[in-house]
């Protein structure tokens, strides 16, 4: 049995509008231990609010409410604001889509680095400072000097997004959550930024949620998988079996994506049953 | 006879000390009713060479001539009826404050039609959006819909030659291959030729028959989609670019 | 029951005309402006300001130019005269009434020349760039450099006193910042892929300028004169105060602030009811504009 990291249990996110209450995320629960844990689902199937809601990244009107979302057996939504500020960062982390929007343009990259670490650690400039680089060179930074000195502007998305996970991974946290860590990413920088991400989360025993659009991205790279469809868990794999997904959603999301080895001359078109959305969210708990 | 034959072209930005060079060199050839497909990373200069083509990047050198006839400075307004682009993100591309019914409708009274109310119809369903969708704005449409208007857009003119710049790569897969369709279907009923941006080796494996890979301004490789399919790339780039997305 | 279903009409989905469409688009904008309570506060009181303007023979208990030496500097609460009577024995009441037309009159005047030539000369500016650019914008430049009244002053001062030579001044000092917000946003939409598309369509400067970038632009604009309103209004009675504005009798607000400031130890109320009119006003053109943004620039509300 592995060690459950995290608990989420009926969690939904709802938005007040004009026309009544959205429902962004409906009911989902989820456990999640020392893995990789992909959530995928198209825009709008609430993969990216589960992902923020577990922070308490949901900004108002919107609401969280869940029956529990525990960490390590405490329950996050319970927690003060302030409290729940040590917990960003320190025991969860959160990689985000764009790097360009996540770090501050006007600050060095060390600068920026130092600053998170020392945020969470009490430690002298010098030490921050030669952590920061040995943290860069763990993301496979080849010249972490120079690239302290640096501002963003100057870094390539790749080298940006690195850096984002180097600055995420400096509080050792014990979860990181990736939201589209590479859509943004070209492909051959995309693997080679998984491939740092993976290493780094093994080395660790951190437990990685991550959540992409990408299926064959999703197969490939994570031990298990939580499909989402329009806030709901529609279906629970194994990352290595999702090409036997029985669920139709599923099935269909994989038949539409052209493939090079198997042409086709039509696409399949995804049929939306609104059954999907209606039944019951399958729990991802182990 | 070729459609779109592009020769040592070169574009770049800025000039002197800050000059860009974003394609160098860039030759190749798209025969009529064909589907040619550029590749590359981001970066590489494949939308560049879109936007030299129809005009928006104005600082150009070498050859471009379209069904034989070659392209100057400034483009007359027929050139438009012949070449129409589609932009790759259908959420900037429409005016926010027009709707559906207004922005073909004055595309289609900038092409001098008369018909106007008659060709919107058959324009919206053409592109697979029923009546319904006429008076909508933008904001209420979802991706693939506000995709379909732009396609619409450009068939308006009944052009021969569509650019394509990356229309997919905004969308959902399930969209994805709901456009794609389309696109295919569209080229067969108007006999239309296609030059495809994309980042992605497959949908430009699944869309054409041709393809030029792209690195940093220069065409590393121009094949067939049978070598491709096969993996037999010869260009180490192009090689690398097939690894990875598989 | 015909209530509901007009209103279902007005906010469907799938506008079956393109009058339709609009008069669902503006109903929207409606609905979110009605939900900010200060805005609709705001409004209140301008329409109030309008009714008053237009009624002002029926409203007003007395000619507002009638003196009654015998009965000057009357206070508050005088049997007939409610504000009192100013220095000349004019009822303010209903010197205040007939004042709301100068003010609504210098307002709108305003409200139509500057933004206007701002919004031309920022879009033009912005779109067609080059030299163009450069010379429009020293020009804006120029006007900015000056403080407004100052500037303000000079022009009346070469113009000649009175309610149409201030409202050209002020429209005259209003209208670079205006041409600023347009040339900025213009740059913004310019390089956006929809002008783009039309361009590709072989549409002309003259068509985009006008058809897809004034739209956009529009809606900035409004909000920012409605929150120079307030300023404007003040400007005014900024010249009055000064004797370079309305000219007496003239019941205009700041002149009639002016006019009291003489007495203003012992008979304060003939300075301040102008003066709370102003202020009242201004607020209100505040709070509207605020809503306004609310509704018009979501980027702002997000």
């Amino acid at each position: 049995m592995m060690q459950t990291l995290l608990d989420v249990e009926n969690l939904w996110v709802k938005f007040p509008t004009r026309q009544g209450v959205f429902d962004a995320v409906r009911g989902v629960s989820f456990t999640l231990g020392k893995e990789r844990l992909g959530i995928v689902g198209e825009s709008g199937s609430g993969k990216s609010m589960t992902g923020r809601a577990i922070l308490r990244l949901i900004r108002p009107p919107g609401i969280v409410e869940a029956d529990h979302v525990k960490l390590d057996g405490v329950d996050l939504l319970r927690k003060s604001e302030k409290d729940m500020r040590a917990v960003r960062g320190q025991r969860i982390s959160m990689v985000m889509q764009d790097p360009k929007f996540s770090l501050n343009p006007v600050m060095t990259i060390g600068a920026q680095i130092i600053e998170a670490y020392r945020l969470h650690n009490s430690a002298s400039k010098t030490d921050a400072h030669t952590k920061a680089v040995e943290m860069l060179e763990a993301v496979s930074i080849r010249n972490p000097e120079r690239v302290m000195r640096a501002y963003p502007h100057e870094m390539s998305g790749g080298m940006g997004q690195r850096i984002m996970i180097a600055m995420m991974l400096i509080p050792n946290p014990e979860i990181l959550i990736a939201d589209e860590p590479t859509s943004a990413l070209d492909v051959s920088v995309q693997r080679q930024v998984l491939d740092i991400m993976d290493k780094l989360v093994k080395e660790r025993g951190m437990g990685l949620i991550f959540i992409s659009h990408d299926l064959n991205l999703v197969a490939d790279f994570c031990d298990r998988v939580l499909i989402m469809y329009a806030g709901r868990i529609v279906e629970v794999c194994d990352a290595d079996k999702l090409h036997e997904a029985k669920h139709p959603y599923t099935q269909g999301l994989l038949n539409s994506l052209p493939r090079l080895d198997a042409p086709r001359d039509r696409l399949e078109v995804l049929k939306r049953d609104p059954e999907w959305s209606k039944a019951q969210s399958v729990s991802g708990r182990v | 006879m070729s459609m779109l034959q592009i020769e040592k072209l070169n574009v770049w930005f800025g000039r002197d000390r800050d000059r860009v060079d974003a394609v160098i060199d860039a030759t190749f050839d798209v025969a009529e009713g064909q589907s040619f497909g550029l590749v590359g990373e981001s970066g590489s200069g494949k939308s560049t060479i879109l936007r030299a083509i129809v005009g928006l990047a104005p600082t150009w050198s070498g050859h471009i001539a379209v069904a034989g006839a070659p392209i100057g400075k400034r483009r007359p307004k027929s050139f438009y009826k012949q070449v129409q682009m589609v932009f790759q993100d259908p959420y900037a591309s429409l005016h926010p404050r027009h709707s559906v019914d207004a922005v073909l409708g004055e595309t289609l009274q900038l092409h001098g039609f008369t018909d106007i109310d008659a060709r919107v119809v058959k324009l919206l369903d053409d592109v697979g959006l029923g009546q319904k969708f006429r008076f909508r704005y933008p904001h209420q449409l979802s991706g693939g819909q506000r995709q379909r208007v732009a396609i619409a857009r450009a068939l308006a003119p009944e052009p021969e030659l569509l650019l394509l710049d990356e229309p997919t790569s905004a969308l959902d897969v399930s969209v994805q291959a709901e456009i794609l369709n389309l696109l295919a279907d569209l080229r067969q009923e108007h006999n239309l030729t296609y030059l495809m941006v994309s980042h992605d080796l497959s949908v430009v494996g699944h869309m054409c028959d041709r393809l030029a890979v792209m690195k940093d301004g220069k065409v590393v490789e121009t094949m067939d989609v049978a070598a491709l399919r096969a993996m037999k790339a010869e260009h180490p780039y192009s090689q690398h670019l097939l690894q990875a997305s598989v | 029951m015909a209530e509901q279903t007009l209103r279902a009409w007005l906010l469907t989905d799938t506008p079956s005309s393109r009058r339709h469409a609009k008069l669902s688009a503006l109903y929207q904008g409606w609905l979110s402006f009605r939900s900010n309570t200060m805005a609709m506060v705001g409004l209140g009181i301008l329409i109030a300001l309008m009714l008053i303007a237009a009624a002002a023979p029926l409203l007003s208990p007395h000619d507002p130019f009638v003196q009654d030496l015998g009965n000057r500097l009357a206070p508050l609460g005088t049997e007939g005269h409610i504000l009192g009577t100013d220095s000349l024995g004019r009822d303010i009441l209903s010197r205040l009434i007939y004042g709301a037309r100068i003010t609504l009159y210098i307002v709108a005047l305003v409200a139509l020349i500057a933004p206007v030539v701002g919004l031309l000369v920022g879009t033009v500016s912005g779109y067609v760039g080059g030299w163009v650019d450069i010379v429009l914008m020293r020009i804006t430049d120029i006007f900015l450099a000056f403080p407004r009244l100052v500037l303000a002053l000079a022009f009346v001062a070469a113009l000649g006193a009175g309610i149409e030579n201030a409202v050209i001044a002020i429209s005259l000092t209003a209208w670079p910042p205006y041409a600023r917000i347009a040339r900025a946003e213009t740059l913004t939409i310019r390089s956006s892929d929809y002008i783009s598309a039309i361009q590709l369509q072989g549409a002309g400067g003259f068509r985009i300028i006008t058809k897809h970038i004034w739209p956009l632009c529009i809606s900035s604009l409004i909000v920012r004169v409605t929150l120079d309103m307030a300023g404007i209004i003040l400007a005014a009675a900024g010249l009055g105060f000064l004797g370079l504005g309305a000219q007496p009798p003239s019941p205009e607000w700041g002149a009639m602030i002016s006019e009291g400031r003489r007495f203003i130890l012992d008979h304060w109320w003939v300075a301040t009811m102008p003066g709370l009119a102003i202020f009242t006003v201004s607020l209100a053109f505040n709070l509207l504009g605020d809503g306004l943004r609310d509704v018009l620039d979501p980027k702002a509300g997000e």
